[in-house]
């Protein structure tokens, strides 16, 4: 199912948000170091998931990928063109090629458009169809994420979270693209219908080939959904691997730990269960620590973990791992 | 052991502009000293109104607790003045609730806040409040517990928070805790330090919990038995490893089926249910799961199932008896 052919390249992004203080004149006093050096591929029709508690950078990964946000440094490479300072039409025409699916159904789309219009917009905005094709391309697009083509003249509000979450999904694939950023696609949806949407997501990528970075902090059902997957903890990413790989051979302390945290629906294993509890709480991004970024709440913590950050390496083929302690 | 709590029949409607909300349709469990019961299900199912009910915290209008009893200690908590019931509340019966953010006064010290059932409910005066909120911040693991006494919330992190919520809920040592999603707020990390100190609360102060969560996966390790909920009615109950190895109520496998399992070896498809929770507008007069059911029989249209014995200490709702297929007779 998946190649080795790499769609998607990310090296060293970067994203930072300024911190301005004074009204009149402003000047920068500091930045929320969101993302601060990410690298690695995206390989034709996988699904990379994405992973890490809140505040981590994983959505300002995607998002900066996507160019929403514009990159501080870095370079995003993808089908070999670099998207970063990329601008117009240029960047328009990219964006032809990757699309994104939102956590909040009922906030991304538009409650004055019937749904109709939402998914066909994107199509009118790229010059591909005129409003009557829209309108036809709509309803075979509903067909696809198995709701009723005759609800095209209906209102967002007419749907519940699940079925939005359905129109979000027609319309991220209404332009054909290569790649789709799902950023928590299923955070808001209660569980009984989390399993309807990922089922769908899953159909569609075996259907029309196409390539996910799946963002979400719910482990397992990430470790369900995706081919390899990368944990990101306070702007870094600090692992990466096979699912299987990561799941049974876990080498970074904070992936040990967070994989531990995780409870499983069945009270025979979880008697059993030793968890690694983490001391406190997540850093702020606007100050990290200095070297590793996880060393003040690591158990293996040493004085290198201070003096120098842990370089980005593969230990193993496809196992990559910042730590100085591996 | 002895039951402190019984529910019996519990009945809440709210009044809404569309109608009349049928949120909670005849709910009958009981609580033994010590144990932890956990009651799950999925947004809207009544699970919190509930226990909102039997406390007596549900604003009306719009809602109204229009059937059944809530004895605690023999004494029904619904026909009980308000005087009486404040008493219990906050003392003998507490409460820890989702969102850690909303559920403090901003501009109050944590101090003062975690000491007002002291002072209302003990009687202390205020330097032996101060003692024993110390003492009890210092049992949930806050560092210098009498530095943070003149803290305000917004100094506490989400987790923090949550740990000087469950230290305000246990100060007076009461007999039930009742903890509306205390970790669906909190990252997985976090989530496991709250868990692992609950536990640890528990053996050592001996209180029962009721533990609301649409979580399956955080009350596997922690509850004794188990209730699940849909549609304003509780439709299996049954001790936590009964439940979780062999669920019989359709809407209990399908949920169990819908999780992804961290410990699973390769990927199966998802089992998803179709359809839509139930809009309460009416009460239920057939079974409410039977528009999402697989097993689904003529019978299952017309009449409601009650809570029936499929084995010792495990009841379910359902007419067709699901290993079989066949129906119940």
């Amino acid at each position: 199912m998946t190649s080795t052919e790499v769609l998607l390249q990310v090296r060293d992004l970067v994203k930072h948000f300024p911190i301005m203080r004074g009204t009149l004149i402003q000047r920068q006093v500091g930045a929320v170091r969101a993302v601060d050096g990410v690298s690695f591929d995206v390989f034709h029709g996988e699904t990379l998931g994405l992973v890490g508690e809140s505040g981590c950078g994983k959505s300002t990964t995607g998002r900066a990928i996507l160019q929403l946000y514009r990159p501080t440094s870095g370079s995003v490479i993808f089908e070999g063109v670099d998207l970063v300072g990329l601008k117009g039409e240029d960047l328009r025409k990219m964006r032809r090629r990757m699309q994104m699916i939102f956590q909040d159904p009922y906030a991304s789309l538009n409650p004055r458009m019937t749904v109709g219009q939402i998914i066909g917009e994107p199509l009118i905005i790229h010059g591909i169809a005129d409003r009557k094709e829209a309108q036809e391309r709509a309803e075979e697009l509903l067909r696809l994420v198995g709701l009723n083509p005759a609800y095209t003249n209906r209102y967002p509000h007419e749907f519940s979270g699940g079925q939005r979450q359905r129109v979000g999904v027609a319309r991220a694939l209404a332009l054909q693209p290569a790649f789709i950023v799902c950023d928590e696609p299923i955070s808001a949806l209660d569980v009984s219908v989390q399993a309807q949407v990922v089922n769908l997501l899953e159909d569609l990528q075996a259907q029309m080939g196409l390539t996910y970075l799946f963002i979400a902090h719910d482990l397992s059902m990430v470790r369900h959904i995706s081919n390899r997957i990368a944990v990101m903890y306070l702007g870094v990413v600090v692992e990466l691997a096979d699912r299987h790989e990561l799941y049974n051979h876990p080498l970074h302390p904070y992936t040990q730990a967070l994989l531990s945290a995780v409870p499983i629906p069945d009270p025979v294993i979880e008697a059993r269960r030793q968890r690694i509890i983490l001391k406190g709480d997540v850093p702020s991004p606007i100050n990290p620590p200095s070297g590793c970024r996880f060393r003040t709440r690591c158990p293996l913590a040493d004085t290198i973990c201070a003096e120098q950050r842990p370089e980005f390496r593969e230990v193993a083929p496809g196992h990559w791992v910042a730590c100085h302690m591996v | 052991m002895p039951e402190i709590l019984q529910v019996q029949g519990l009945e809440t409607q709210f009044r809404t502009r569309e109608g009349v909300i049928h949120a909670v349709n005849g709910v009958s469990f009981s609580l033994k000293e010590g144990e932890t019961l956990g009651i799950v299900g999925e947004s809207g199912c009544g699970k919190s109104v509930t226990v909102m009910s039997m406390l007596r915290l549900i604003p009306s209008p719009p809602g109204k607790v229009t059937a059944g009893k809530a004895l605690f200690q023999g004494r029904d908590l619904l026909t009980m003045s308000d005087e009486e019931i404040r008493h219990i509340r906050g003392a003998q019966i507490s409460m820890v609730f989702q969102d850690p953010m909303t559920s403090f006064n901003p501009v109050l010290t944590i101090g003062r806040q975690v000491s007002e059932p002291l002072e209302v409910h003990m009687g202390l005066n205020q330097k032996q409040a101060e003692d024993r909120v110390a003492e009890m911040l210092a049992k949930v693991g806050i560092p210098n517990p009498k530095d943070r006494l003149n803290n305000y919330p917004h100094q506490f992190s989400g987790g923090m928070r949550q740990r000087v919520m469950i230290a305000m809920a246990l100060v007076c040592n009461p007999q039930i805790l009742i903890a509306d999603e205390p970790t669906t707020a909190l990252d997985v990390t976090i989530q496991a330090q709250i868990v692992d100190l609950v536990k640890r609360l528990r053996d050592e102060l001996g209180m029962a919990i009721i533990w609301i969560t649409h979580d399956l996966g955080v009350i596997a390790g922690l509850a004794d038995r188990m209730a699940v909920m849909y549609g304003g009615f509780i439709i299996e109950t049954a001790p936590v490893r009964d439940l979780y190895g062999h669920p019989t109520h359709p809407y209990t496998i399908g949920l169990l089926g819908s999780l992804p399992r961290m410990d699973e070896a390769g990927s199966r498809r998802l089992v998803s249910i179709d359809g839509l929770p139930p809009v309460l507008l009416e009460k239920p007069t057939y079974c409410p799961f039977a528009p999402r059911c697989k097993y689904a029989v003529e019978r299952c249209w017309h009449e409601n199932p009650p809570l029936m014995q499929v084995s010792p200490d495990h009841y379910s709702a359902c007419w067709v008896d699901t290993e079989t297929g066949r129906e119940r007779s």
